[in-house]
């Protein structure tokens, strides 16, 4: 495949949709951990609904999880325009609203992955820690931190893989402005209402199987080693 | 050390309701499978919170369930060796060992657990035996005020069980901490325990000194075959003329056999309660090397067996005798006797001078 194929408002979709899904993932994280931990080892009033809210992205249309965004955090949204007085913070059609909508939407399978991980650890072990005088921090950080570890990475992969490949909600909350929030999917899309566009289109379609292949050949091979070690190889 | 436990607690399938005292030395918890000796022990430890109850440990309350206190694991300070070890699977042997971070030199407690050639191995390269070595290191080295030993030796094989014993010995005589010692194992438990819970449903049925809870009918059937006996600690002197190794124990001088190191070398001698023969004064000649004066502690009469705990000086011994051999003595508690120790016992090297 020729890389020429791709113009300069193409390799911009590129750069956009790596910068948007890696922010997305990287913001997602300490909060998806602490979710995971919430719904592995704790019990508490609210567990199912919390549970609930989480895989909501997965089961609802794009479109809807987009609007949802909008309302809330669009300029004249109900936290949107709060966060735009007090700190003159702005995301509805910018890329860090399109890093938001990605974040959300990949935000089940990273809290899944991660708590299956949790899940996976011996809370003897933790116990263990304890007695020892270890703080609850000290537990987290030096016995389920890492050997959840490889369990972590496999989800932040398939989070990244799937903000990739986020296109509904995206439209929906941020359009597709070019150079702002125009992702590969978006570009896809724009291109294909576009004729004489197909090379494009082609270049743009291999890019992101590329993506999602490695993505998963990484996410189970990390998946693969958690295991072995939580076995304690 | 006193430690006072009182709790109760609701399972829904089973209830626990007890209480006892363990006043240092080995307190044994005994009774069988599902009678509730790991929650008591995970009470003590602060992984259980009792729905009532109250412990309190050298007059420091752990839990007052009535006064809202509970005094969270981390800060109990309780060395806790659980059944399955619970070693961090991703961390070597050394830095399991360190994870207490007492800030004590682990050279002490590598030399007496035998751990300097398993430093840099993980945890799925050890043996059963190995790993419950390293358990145990790892719970002395956290800088524990008592051990909480959860049948340490109920996951091993015999052959491993025989591996480990004598580094219990090694360790009771050695730390002189006070130890909570659960198992459904009555060998295990007279072995060393100089105190005795009986445990049944939830509750204690029997509580007090070896030698009067062994001889109760829950422990009673097995206990006859159970070699009961109790670890004292001494120095090796000077090899006799005859073979003879001397040994001052805090009790008194023994003369024992075999090889037992160079003098100024610290034993953790097991001394069984058969090879101790009473008597209420010397004749002038005896066939016998080892005297110790004792006095009597505790006693009980179980069928034709007599079981009696002793104080020599500090040390606590056990012995056992039949009752025809008993009844000249005419026994009772505070009485003075001569205790005879045959010259065979089991010794166990251990490290570095005691530094009190």
């Amino acid at each position: 495949m020729d890389l020429d194929l791709l113009g300069p408002a193409e390799w911009e979709a590129v750069r956009l949709s790596l910068r948007v899904s890696l922010v997305a993932t990287l913001v997602s994280l300490p909060l998806g951990i602490f979710v995971a931990y919430a719904l592995a080892r704790w019990r508490f009033p609210g567990h199912g609904l919390l549970n609930g809210l989480v895989h909501l992205p997965l089961v609802l249309p794009p479109v809807v999880t987009g609007y949802l965004l909008l309302v809330l955090l669009g300029r004249r949204g109900v936290l949107g325009e709060w966060l735009n007085e007090t700190f003159g913070l702005v995301v509805a059609f910018r890329w860090t609203g399109a890093a938001i909508a990605a974040g959300v939407m990949a935000f089940p399978l990273l809290v899944r992955a991660v708590r299956l991980a949790i899940e996976a650890v011996d809370p003897g072990l933790e116990e263990a820690a304890a007695t020892l005088g270890a703080s609850r921090v000290r537990v987290f950080l030096t016995v389920t931190l890492p050997l959840i570890w490889p369990g972590l990475l496999a989800g932040a992969v398939l989070a990244f893989a799937k903000a990739m490949g986020e296109f509904g909600a995206t439209i929906t909350f941020v359009a597709a402005i070019p150079g702002e929030t125009l992702t590969i999917p978006s570009a896809i899309y724009t291109a294909l209402q576009v004729p004489g566009r197909e090379d494009a289109v082609l270049a743009l379609v291999v890019i992101s199987i590329a993506v999602a292949m490695v993505a998963v050949l990484l996410s189970e091979a990390l998946a693969r080693r958690a295991a072995r070690r939580i076995a304690g190889a | 050390m006193t430690l006072s436990v009182r709790i109760a607690h609701d399972f829904g399938a089973a209830q626990l309701d007890l209480a006892f005292e363990a006043p240092g030395g080995v307190t044994a918890l005994y009774g069988p499978s599902g009678a509730g000796k790991t929650s008591v022990v995970n009470a003590v430890a602060g992984l259980l919170k009792p729905g009532n109850g109250r412990i309190v440990l050298d007059g420091e309350v752990l839990v007052d369930t009535q006064a809202r206190q509970f005094v969270p694991v981390r800060k109990r300070r309780m060395g806790y060796v659980f059944q399955d070890g619970r070693l961090f699977p991703h961390l070597t042997v050394a830095q399991n060992l360190a994870y207490g971070r007492s800030g004590a030199s682990p050279d002490r407690v590598v030399d007496l657990l035998d751990l300097g050639g398993l430093l840099t191995r993980y945890p799925a390269r050890l043996s059963g035996g190995e790993k419950q070595r390293v358990a145990i290191g790892r719970a002395l080295l956290s800088g524990p005020r008592m051990l909480l030993m959860d049948e340490p030796l109920a996951s091993l094989d015999p052959a491993r069980k025989a591996e480990i014993l004598p580094y219990l010995d090694r360790l009771v005589a050695e730390t002189k901490l006070p130890v909570i010692y659960v198992s459904h194992a009555a060998e295990e438990v007279l072995r060393l325990a100089t105190t005795l819970v009986l445990i049944e449903d939830g509750r204690v049925i029997e509580a007090g000194p070896v030698a009067e809870v062994a001889a109760h009918p829950a422990i009673a059937p097995v206990a006859p075959n159970a070699p009961v006996g109790t670890v004292i600690e001494g120095v090796v002197g000077a090899r006799q003329a005859d073979g003879l190794t001397e040994v001052a124990a805090a009790g008194g001088q023994l003369y024992l056999s075999g090889d037992l190191g160079a003098p100024g070398a610290r034993v953790a001698l097991h001394i069984g309660a058969e090879e101790i023969t009473l008597a209420a004064a010397l004749p002038a000649a005896v066939g016998a090397v080892n005297v110790l004066d004792v006095t009597v502690d505790a006693m009980r009469l179980s069928g034709q067996m007599v079981t009696l705990g002793l104080l020599a000086g500090p040390d606590r011994l056990t012995a056992r005798l039949p009752r025809r051999a008993a009844l000249p003595l005419e026994l009772r508690p505070g009485q003075a006797l001569k205790a005879i120790v045959r010259p065979v016992v089991q010794a166990q090297r251990l490290p570095y001078p005691l530094v009190e």
